[in-house]
Protein backbone atom coordinates (compact mmCIF):
# COMPACT_ATOMS: atom_id res chain seq x y z
CA UNK A 1 0.00 0.00 0.00
CA UNK A 2 0.93 3.49 -1.04
CA UNK A 3 1.76 5.74 1.66
CA UNK A 4 2.61 9.22 2.14
CA UNK A 5 5.87 10.26 4.21
CA UNK A 6 6.88 14.09 4.91
CA UNK A 7 10.36 14.67 3.81
CA UNK A 8 11.59 18.20 3.36
CA UNK A 9 9.45 21.43 5.40
CA UNK A 10 8.10 24.19 3.25
CA UNK A 11 11.15 26.95 4.15
CA UNK A 12 13.26 24.54 2.85
CA UNK A 13 11.91 23.91 0.09
CA UNK A 14 11.44 27.72 -0.19
CA UNK A 15 14.66 28.65 0.33
CA UNK A 16 16.20 25.64 -1.98
CA UNK A 17 13.95 27.36 -5.29
CA UNK A 18 14.61 30.72 -4.41
CA UNK A 19 18.30 29.94 -4.12
CA UNK A 20 18.78 28.59 -7.29
CA UNK A 21 17.35 31.40 -9.93
CA UNK A 22 19.60 33.76 -7.46
CA UNK A 23 22.89 32.31 -7.13
CA UNK A 24 22.89 31.65 -10.79
CA UNK A 25 22.78 35.80 -11.27
CA UNK A 26 25.59 35.65 -9.24
CA UNK A 27 27.23 33.26 -10.89
CA UNK A 28 26.91 34.79 -14.50
CA UNK A 29 27.32 38.62 -12.67
CA UNK A 30 30.32 37.40 -11.39
CA UNK A 31 31.80 35.70 -14.50
CA UNK A 32 30.97 39.48 -15.94
CA UNK A 33 33.31 41.58 -13.22
CA UNK A 34 35.61 38.68 -13.20
CA UNK A 35 36.18 39.61 -16.81
CA UNK A 36 37.61 42.67 -16.48
CA UNK A 37 40.50 41.30 -15.21
CA UNK A 38 40.65 37.77 -16.40
CA UNK A 39 44.08 36.77 -14.44
CA UNK A 40 43.15 32.87 -13.28
CA UNK A 41 44.77 30.30 -15.00
CA UNK A 42 45.73 26.19 -14.08
CA UNK A 43 49.66 26.73 -14.70
CA UNK A 44 51.97 24.72 -13.32
CA UNK A 45 55.87 24.35 -14.04
CA UNK A 46 55.34 27.23 -16.81
CA UNK A 47 52.78 25.55 -18.90
CA UNK A 48 49.45 26.70 -19.18
CA UNK A 49 46.58 24.20 -19.26
CA UNK A 50 43.85 26.12 -18.71
CA UNK A 51 42.93 29.41 -19.01
CA UNK A 52 39.90 30.91 -17.16
CA UNK A 53 38.34 31.32 -19.29
CA UNK A 54 38.80 30.36 -22.89
CA UNK A 55 37.38 33.15 -25.47
CA UNK A 56 34.89 31.04 -26.33
CA UNK A 57 33.08 31.09 -23.26
CA UNK A 58 32.96 34.67 -22.97
CA UNK A 59 31.15 34.98 -26.48
CA UNK A 60 29.02 32.72 -26.42
CA UNK A 61 27.45 33.89 -22.56
CA UNK A 62 28.02 37.37 -23.75
CA UNK A 63 29.96 38.09 -20.91
CA UNK A 64 32.37 40.87 -22.39
CA UNK A 65 32.54 44.67 -21.48
CA UNK A 66 29.62 44.70 -19.51
CA UNK A 67 31.10 45.15 -16.08
CA UNK A 68 28.99 48.05 -14.97
CA UNK A 69 26.29 45.83 -15.31
CA UNK A 70 27.34 42.62 -13.68
CA UNK A 71 28.47 44.53 -10.60
CA UNK A 72 25.23 46.74 -10.50
CA UNK A 73 23.65 42.56 -10.50
CA UNK A 74 26.41 41.34 -8.23
CA UNK A 75 25.30 43.89 -5.62
CA UNK A 76 21.68 43.81 -5.54
CA UNK A 77 21.13 40.01 -5.66
CA UNK A 78 24.20 39.71 -3.00
CA UNK A 79 21.42 40.87 -0.66
CA UNK A 80 18.77 38.20 -1.69
CA UNK A 81 21.59 35.73 -1.86
CA UNK A 82 22.32 35.99 1.89
CA UNK A 83 19.06 37.21 3.12
CA UNK A 84 18.00 33.94 1.78
CA UNK A 85 21.03 31.90 3.32
CA UNK A 86 20.45 33.41 6.69
CA UNK A 87 16.95 32.74 6.76
CA UNK A 88 17.67 28.78 5.93
CA UNK A 89 20.35 28.83 8.30
CA UNK A 90 18.18 30.01 11.70
CA UNK A 91 15.63 27.51 10.26
CA UNK A 92 17.93 24.72 9.86
CA UNK A 93 19.22 25.56 13.75
CA UNK A 94 15.64 26.28 15.27
CA UNK A 95 13.27 23.92 13.73
CA UNK A 96 16.31 20.68 14.50
CA UNK A 97 16.52 20.26 10.95
CA UNK A 98 20.40 20.03 11.39
CA UNK A 99 20.26 16.68 12.86
CA UNK A 100 19.55 15.42 9.53
CA UNK A 101 21.74 17.17 7.91
CA UNK A 102 25.06 17.63 9.86
CA UNK A 103 27.84 15.10 8.96
CA UNK A 104 27.94 12.28 11.72
CA UNK A 105 30.88 10.48 12.87
CA UNK A 106 30.32 7.43 10.78
CA UNK A 107 29.27 9.59 7.82
CA UNK A 108 32.50 9.83 6.49
CA UNK A 109 33.50 6.44 6.49
CA UNK A 110 29.96 5.73 4.96
CA UNK A 111 30.23 8.13 1.99
CA UNK A 112 32.72 5.89 0.39
CA UNK A 113 30.31 3.36 0.72
CA UNK A 114 27.64 5.58 -0.90
CA UNK A 115 29.37 6.46 -3.69
CA UNK A 116 30.66 2.83 -4.43
CA UNK A 117 27.09 2.10 -4.40
CA UNK A 118 26.39 5.07 -6.30
CA UNK A 119 28.82 3.43 -9.19
CA UNK A 120 27.62 0.19 -9.05
CA UNK A 121 30.37 -1.35 -7.70
CA UNK A 122 28.95 -2.14 -4.38
CA UNK A 123 25.30 -3.50 -4.17
CA UNK A 124 24.46 -2.44 -0.73
CA UNK A 125 23.89 1.17 0.59
CA UNK A 126 24.50 2.17 4.33
CA UNK A 127 21.38 2.63 5.91
CA UNK A 128 20.21 6.11 6.31
CA UNK A 129 17.00 8.46 7.29
CA UNK A 130 16.08 11.74 4.99
CA UNK A 131 20.18 12.17 3.92
CA UNK A 132 22.44 9.54 3.26
CA UNK A 133 26.33 9.82 4.33
CA UNK A 134 27.31 11.47 1.15
CA UNK A 135 24.44 14.12 1.13
CA UNK A 136 25.19 15.00 4.24
CA UNK A 137 28.52 16.18 3.20
CA UNK A 138 28.02 17.40 0.12
CA UNK A 139 25.01 19.21 1.46
CA UNK A 140 26.78 20.29 4.83
CA UNK A 141 29.66 21.74 2.38
CA UNK A 142 27.80 23.43 0.34
CA UNK A 143 26.14 25.89 3.04
CA UNK A 144 29.11 26.26 4.36
CA UNK A 145 30.77 27.47 0.97
CA UNK A 146 27.94 29.90 0.49
CA UNK A 147 29.31 31.54 3.79
CA UNK A 148 32.47 30.91 2.17
CA UNK A 149 31.62 33.66 -0.82
CA UNK A 150 29.44 35.92 1.63
CA UNK A 151 32.85 36.48 3.82
CA UNK A 152 35.34 36.99 1.26
CA UNK A 153 32.87 38.47 -1.39
CA UNK A 154 32.73 41.45 1.76
CA UNK A 155 36.21 41.19 2.02
CA UNK A 156 36.50 42.18 -1.35
CA UNK A 157 33.29 44.66 -1.98
CA UNK A 158 34.96 46.62 1.29
CA UNK A 159 38.17 45.74 1.85
CA UNK A 160 38.82 48.91 3.93
CA UNK A 161 35.57 48.95 6.03
CA UNK A 162 35.91 45.29 6.53
CA UNK A 163 39.14 45.18 7.24
CA UNK A 164 39.11 42.35 9.60
CA UNK A 165 37.55 40.10 7.28
CA UNK A 166 39.77 40.83 4.48
CA UNK A 167 42.94 40.31 6.60
CA UNK A 168 40.93 36.92 7.69
CA UNK A 169 40.36 35.79 4.49
CA UNK A 170 44.41 36.21 3.59
CA UNK A 171 44.40 39.69 2.31
CA UNK A 172 42.92 41.32 -0.47
CA UNK A 173 44.20 38.44 -3.55
CA UNK A 174 43.75 35.71 -1.33
CA UNK A 175 39.91 36.68 -0.92
CA UNK A 176 39.36 36.91 -4.50
CA UNK A 177 41.29 33.51 -5.62
CA UNK A 178 38.74 31.91 -2.80
CA UNK A 179 35.66 33.77 -4.15
CA UNK A 180 36.39 32.28 -7.30
CA UNK A 181 37.03 28.84 -6.63
CA UNK A 182 33.61 28.72 -4.75
CA UNK A 183 32.11 29.47 -7.61
CA UNK A 184 33.82 26.87 -9.33
CA UNK A 185 32.39 24.50 -6.86
CA UNK A 186 29.37 25.60 -6.97
CA UNK A 187 29.37 24.55 -10.71
CA UNK A 188 30.62 21.32 -9.96
CA UNK A 189 27.88 20.77 -7.40
CA UNK A 190 25.10 21.65 -9.73
CA UNK A 191 26.29 19.15 -12.23
CA UNK A 192 26.53 16.46 -10.13
CA UNK A 193 23.55 17.59 -8.28
CA UNK A 194 21.52 17.24 -11.64
CA UNK A 195 22.66 13.79 -12.16
CA UNK A 196 21.93 12.48 -9.46
CA UNK A 197 18.50 14.54 -8.96
CA UNK A 198 17.86 12.45 -12.35
CA UNK A 199 19.40 9.44 -11.26
CA UNK A 200 16.98 9.52 -8.40
CA UNK A 201 14.18 9.71 -9.95
CA UNK A 202 10.54 11.52 -9.51
CA UNK A 203 9.62 10.60 -6.04
CA UNK A 204 12.93 12.35 -5.10
CA UNK A 205 12.37 15.13 -7.05
CA UNK A 206 8.49 15.84 -6.15
CA UNK A 207 9.52 15.74 -2.74
CA UNK A 208 11.76 19.03 -3.38
CA UNK A 209 8.30 20.84 -4.66
CA UNK A 210 5.66 19.43 -3.15
CA UNK A 211 7.60 18.21 0.15
CA UNK A 212 6.60 14.36 0.40
CA UNK A 213 7.57 11.04 -0.62
CA UNK A 214 5.21 8.37 -1.54
CA UNK A 215 6.39 5.07 0.12
CA UNK A 216 4.95 1.81 -1.67
CA UNK A 217 5.14 -1.08 0.73
CA UNK A 218 4.76 -3.47 -1.78
CA UNK A 219 7.92 -2.67 -3.31
CA UNK A 220 10.60 -3.85 -0.98
CA UNK A 221 13.24 -0.47 0.30
CA UNK A 222 16.51 -0.40 -2.10
CA UNK A 223 19.00 -2.69 -0.25
CA UNK A 224 21.00 -1.46 3.04
CA UNK A 225 23.22 -2.95 4.95
CA UNK A 226 21.78 -3.61 9.03
CA UNK A 227 24.30 -1.67 11.44
CA UNK A 228 25.32 -5.29 11.88
CA UNK A 229 26.30 -6.26 8.64
CA UNK A 230 27.91 -3.06 8.42
CA UNK A 231 30.31 -3.37 11.43
CA UNK A 232 32.13 -6.30 9.68
CA UNK B 1 -30.80 17.22 -0.11
CA UNK B 2 -30.50 13.66 0.73
CA UNK B 3 -27.02 13.09 1.12
CA UNK B 4 -26.71 15.42 4.25
CA UNK B 5 -26.26 13.45 6.64
CA UNK B 6 -23.64 11.12 4.91
CA UNK B 7 -19.94 12.39 5.88
CA UNK B 8 -17.59 13.30 3.57
CA UNK B 9 -15.54 10.70 1.92
CA UNK B 10 -12.18 10.32 3.45
CA UNK B 11 -9.80 10.90 0.45
CA UNK B 12 -7.68 7.85 -0.82
CA UNK B 13 -3.93 8.19 -0.95
CA UNK B 14 -3.95 8.44 -3.88
CA UNK B 15 -6.33 11.65 -4.08
CA UNK B 16 -3.77 12.79 -1.56
CA UNK B 17 -0.93 12.63 -3.64
CA UNK B 18 -2.57 14.15 -6.58
CA UNK B 19 -4.04 17.35 -4.87
CA UNK B 20 -0.84 17.88 -2.93
CA UNK B 21 1.04 17.29 -6.11
CA UNK B 22 -1.01 19.39 -7.91
CA UNK B 23 -1.38 22.53 -5.28
CA UNK B 24 2.47 22.55 -4.84
CA UNK B 25 3.64 22.15 -8.68
CA UNK B 26 1.08 24.68 -9.48
CA UNK B 27 2.08 26.98 -6.88
CA UNK B 28 6.09 26.29 -8.08
CA UNK B 29 4.55 26.88 -12.21
CA UNK B 30 3.34 29.82 -11.04
CA UNK B 31 6.27 31.55 -9.19
CA UNK B 32 8.68 30.01 -11.53
CA UNK B 33 6.71 32.31 -14.15
CA UNK B 34 6.71 35.17 -11.67
CA UNK B 35 10.56 35.13 -11.55
CA UNK B 36 10.92 34.90 -15.06
CA UNK B 37 9.07 37.57 -15.89
CA UNK B 38 10.35 39.92 -12.50
CA UNK B 39 13.76 39.02 -14.19
CA UNK B 40 12.81 39.97 -17.90
CA UNK B 41 11.43 43.37 -16.31
CA UNK B 42 14.65 44.09 -14.02
CA UNK B 43 17.03 43.02 -17.27
CA UNK B 44 14.62 45.26 -19.74
CA UNK B 45 14.02 47.85 -17.41
CA UNK B 46 14.33 51.30 -18.88
CA UNK B 47 17.48 53.56 -18.40
CA UNK B 48 17.22 55.78 -16.01
CA UNK B 49 17.30 59.58 -17.26
CA UNK B 50 20.41 60.61 -17.89
CA UNK B 51 21.62 63.34 -15.49
CA UNK B 52 24.57 62.78 -12.80
CA UNK B 53 24.20 59.34 -12.98
CA UNK B 54 22.86 57.66 -16.26
CA UNK B 55 23.99 54.41 -18.50
CA UNK B 56 22.25 52.20 -15.70
CA UNK B 57 18.39 50.41 -15.91
CA UNK B 58 16.78 52.77 -13.76
CA UNK B 59 15.82 50.15 -11.03
CA UNK B 60 18.96 48.95 -10.52
CA UNK B 61 20.40 53.00 -10.61
CA UNK B 62 18.21 52.77 -7.07
CA UNK B 63 19.34 49.60 -6.03
CA UNK B 64 22.78 50.47 -6.08
CA UNK B 65 21.76 54.20 -4.11
CA UNK B 66 20.79 52.32 -1.97
CA UNK B 67 23.40 49.83 -1.34
CA UNK B 68 25.17 53.16 -0.98
CA UNK B 69 23.28 53.99 1.95
CA UNK B 70 23.71 50.63 4.01
CA UNK B 71 27.31 50.73 3.54
CA UNK B 72 27.56 54.16 4.06
CA UNK B 73 26.83 53.19 7.73
CA UNK B 74 29.91 51.21 8.17
CA UNK B 75 32.47 53.99 6.99
CA UNK B 76 34.75 55.21 8.83
CA UNK B 77 37.68 57.60 9.81
CA UNK B 78 39.20 55.10 12.13
CA UNK B 79 38.78 52.73 8.95
CA UNK B 80 42.03 53.14 7.35
CA UNK B 81 43.58 51.39 4.43
CA UNK B 82 46.95 49.21 5.02
CA UNK B 83 50.14 50.81 4.16
CA UNK B 84 53.19 48.89 3.00
CA UNK B 85 57.09 49.46 2.88
CA UNK B 86 58.49 51.80 0.17
CA UNK B 87 59.99 48.89 -0.71
CA UNK B 88 57.06 47.42 -1.95
CA UNK B 89 55.85 49.92 -3.76
CA UNK B 90 55.57 49.07 -8.00
CA UNK B 91 58.43 50.54 -9.59
CA UNK B 92 56.18 50.28 -12.93
CA UNK B 93 53.01 52.14 -11.73
CA UNK B 94 50.10 50.93 -13.87
CA UNK B 95 48.45 53.61 -16.37
CA UNK B 96 45.16 52.71 -17.21
CA UNK B 97 43.24 55.65 -18.78
CA UNK B 98 43.33 59.03 -19.87
CA UNK B 99 40.25 60.47 -19.91
CA UNK B 100 40.72 64.26 -19.51
CA UNK B 101 43.61 64.52 -20.10
CA UNK B 102 44.96 63.56 -23.78
CA UNK B 103 45.29 67.43 -24.73
CA UNK B 104 47.86 70.03 -24.90
CA UNK B 105 48.60 71.46 -21.34
CA UNK B 106 50.71 74.20 -19.99
CA UNK B 107 51.95 73.11 -17.20
CA UNK B 108 53.58 76.40 -16.03
CA UNK B 109 50.40 78.49 -15.91
CA UNK B 110 48.41 75.85 -14.35
CA UNK B 111 46.72 76.99 -11.13
CA UNK B 112 44.15 75.01 -8.63
CA UNK B 113 40.73 76.89 -8.41
CA UNK B 114 38.36 76.43 -5.89
CA UNK B 115 35.23 77.67 -5.75
CA UNK B 116 33.76 78.76 -2.32
CA UNK B 117 30.50 79.40 -1.25
CA UNK B 118 30.21 82.49 -1.60
CA UNK B 119 31.44 82.33 -4.96
CA UNK B 120 35.02 83.50 -4.88
CA UNK B 121 37.51 81.57 -6.84
CA UNK B 122 41.26 80.39 -4.83
CA UNK B 123 43.78 80.43 -7.36
CA UNK B 124 46.71 78.51 -5.67
CA UNK B 125 50.13 77.57 -7.23
CA UNK B 126 51.43 73.95 -7.00
CA UNK B 127 54.38 75.65 -4.97
CA UNK B 128 51.68 76.87 -2.53
CA UNK B 129 50.61 73.16 -1.93
CA UNK B 130 54.29 71.74 -1.89
CA UNK B 131 55.35 74.76 1.24
CA UNK B 132 52.46 72.87 3.27
CA UNK B 133 54.00 69.83 5.05
CA UNK B 134 53.91 66.41 3.35
CA UNK B 135 52.37 63.30 3.86
CA UNK B 136 53.36 60.08 2.04
CA UNK B 137 51.24 56.36 1.65
CA UNK B 138 52.34 52.99 0.21
CA UNK B 139 48.97 51.57 -0.22
CA UNK B 140 47.08 49.18 -2.57
CA UNK B 141 45.47 51.05 -4.99
CA UNK B 142 42.62 49.07 -6.38
CA UNK B 143 40.90 49.28 -10.15
CA UNK B 144 37.43 48.52 -10.52
CA UNK B 145 38.35 45.98 -13.18
CA UNK B 146 40.15 43.63 -10.43
CA UNK B 147 43.53 44.80 -10.17
CA UNK B 148 45.40 45.80 -7.71
CA UNK B 149 48.73 47.14 -7.16
CA UNK B 150 51.30 48.90 -3.94
CA UNK B 151 51.70 52.49 -5.03
CA UNK B 152 53.89 55.00 -3.32
CA UNK B 153 52.19 58.43 -3.59
CA UNK B 154 53.14 61.73 -1.46
CA UNK B 155 51.07 64.97 -1.27
CA UNK B 156 48.95 67.11 0.69
CA UNK B 157 46.73 65.43 2.74
CA UNK B 158 42.94 66.91 2.34
CA UNK B 159 42.52 67.57 5.65
CA UNK B 160 45.73 69.96 5.87
CA UNK B 161 44.51 71.27 2.39
CA UNK B 162 40.37 72.40 3.67
CA UNK B 163 42.28 73.67 6.91
CA UNK B 164 44.89 76.01 5.47
CA UNK B 165 42.86 77.37 2.75
CA UNK B 166 39.86 78.42 4.89
CA UNK B 167 37.71 75.97 3.84
CA UNK B 168 36.01 74.76 6.74
CA UNK B 169 32.71 75.98 6.16
CA UNK B 170 32.30 74.47 2.29
CA UNK B 171 34.20 71.14 4.26
CA UNK B 172 30.30 70.89 5.97
CA UNK B 173 28.46 70.32 2.45
CA UNK B 174 27.60 66.72 1.47
CA UNK B 175 29.79 66.76 -1.78
CA UNK B 176 33.21 67.96 -2.81
CA UNK B 177 33.31 67.94 -7.18
CA UNK B 178 36.65 67.97 -8.96
CA UNK B 179 37.52 68.60 -12.49
CA UNK B 180 40.42 68.67 -14.45
CA UNK B 181 41.20 71.24 -16.95
CA UNK B 182 39.24 70.88 -19.59
CA UNK B 183 36.37 69.76 -17.75
CA UNK B 184 36.43 66.58 -19.60
CA UNK B 185 36.80 64.02 -16.34
CA UNK B 186 34.99 64.48 -13.32
CA UNK B 187 34.56 62.86 -10.08
CA UNK B 188 32.32 63.40 -7.10
CA UNK B 189 32.61 62.52 -3.52
CA UNK B 190 30.83 62.57 -0.30
CA UNK B 191 32.91 64.37 1.73
CA UNK B 192 33.35 61.73 4.46
CA UNK B 193 35.39 59.69 1.75
CA UNK B 194 37.13 63.18 0.95
CA UNK B 195 37.98 64.42 4.39
CA UNK B 196 39.57 60.62 5.40
CA UNK B 197 42.94 61.06 6.53
CA UNK B 198 44.27 58.94 4.22
CA UNK B 199 42.83 61.31 1.12
CA UNK B 200 46.11 63.44 -0.27
CA UNK B 201 46.09 65.81 -3.04
CA UNK B 202 49.06 63.98 -4.89
CA UNK B 203 52.32 65.51 -6.31
CA UNK B 204 54.64 62.66 -5.93
CA UNK B 205 54.76 59.58 -7.37
CA UNK B 206 57.55 57.09 -6.02
CA UNK B 207 59.13 59.95 -4.15
CA UNK B 208 59.37 61.90 -7.70
CA UNK B 209 57.01 64.73 -9.42
CA UNK B 210 54.18 62.93 -10.68
CA UNK B 211 54.80 62.11 -14.59
CA UNK B 212 52.04 63.52 -17.32
CA UNK B 213 49.97 61.00 -17.76
CA UNK B 214 49.63 59.98 -14.33
CA UNK B 215 48.20 63.55 -13.49
CA UNK B 216 50.52 66.00 -13.10
CA UNK B 217 51.28 68.31 -12.04
CA UNK B 218 48.10 67.62 -8.59
CA UNK B 219 45.56 64.92 -8.64
CA UNK B 220 43.87 62.88 -6.00
CA UNK B 221 44.84 59.63 -4.06
CA UNK B 222 41.68 58.21 -2.21
CA UNK B 223 42.44 55.03 -0.85
CA UNK B 224 39.21 54.98 0.13
CA UNK B 225 37.80 54.36 -3.00
CA UNK B 226 38.34 52.26 -6.53
CA UNK B 227 40.78 53.99 -8.85
CA UNK B 228 37.98 55.77 -11.04
CA UNK B 229 37.78 58.55 -8.45
CA UNK B 230 41.38 58.97 -8.13
CA UNK B 231 41.24 61.95 -10.37
CA UNK B 232 44.24 62.86 -12.53
CA UNK B 233 45.28 66.52 -13.36
CA UNK B 234 43.15 68.16 -11.07
CA UNK B 235 41.97 71.69 -12.19
CA UNK B 236 39.12 73.13 -10.13
CA UNK B 237 37.62 72.12 -6.91
CA UNK B 238 34.18 72.78 -5.78
CA UNK B 239 31.67 71.74 -3.05
CA UNK B 240 27.54 71.15 -3.04
CA UNK B 241 25.05 69.42 -1.11
CA UNK B 242 24.24 67.84 -4.19
CA UNK B 243 25.97 65.35 -6.20
CA UNK B 244 28.49 66.95 -8.23
CA UNK B 245 29.46 65.66 -12.18
CA UNK B 246 31.25 62.20 -11.88
CA UNK B 247 32.51 60.55 -15.37
CA UNK B 248 32.19 56.82 -14.89
CA UNK B 249 28.81 57.38 -12.76
CA UNK B 250 27.60 58.76 -15.53
CA UNK B 251 28.72 55.63 -17.25
CA UNK B 252 26.26 53.45 -15.64
CA UNK B 253 29.31 52.48 -12.70
CA UNK B 254 28.42 53.46 -9.09
CA UNK B 255 28.47 56.92 -7.76
CA UNK B 256 30.03 55.70 -4.25
CA UNK B 257 32.28 53.38 -5.63
CA UNK B 258 33.75 53.09 -1.90
CA UNK B 259 36.10 50.27 -0.40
Amino acid sequence: MKTIKEKHSLLMRWTHWVNFPVLTIMIWSGAIIYWANDEYSITLFGHTYFKFFPQGFYDKLHIGYRLREGMAFHFLFMWFFALNGVIYLLYTIVSGAWRELLPQRKSFKEAWLVLLHDLHIRKMAPPQNKYNAAQRIAYTAIIVMGFGSLVTGLAIYKPVQFATITWLCGGYHSARVIHFILTIGYVFFFLIHIIQVILAGWNNFRAVVAGFEVVDDNKPEPLTLSPAEDEK
Amino acid sequence: MKNSNTPKKELTVQQKINRRSFISFGVFGLMGVAAYKGWNWLYNAPRETAGITAGARAPMRRALNQTELAFRRFFSNNHLVKTYPKSMAAKNVRHNSDVGVKDHFDIAAWKLQVTRSNGEVLQITIDQIKALPKTEIVYDFKCVEGWDQIQYWGGLKMIDFIEHFGLAQEATLAYMGLMTPNRQYQVGLDMPSALHPQTILAYEMNGKPIPGNHGAPLRLIIPVKYGIKNIKRIGSIAFSNNRPPDYWARQGYDYYSGL
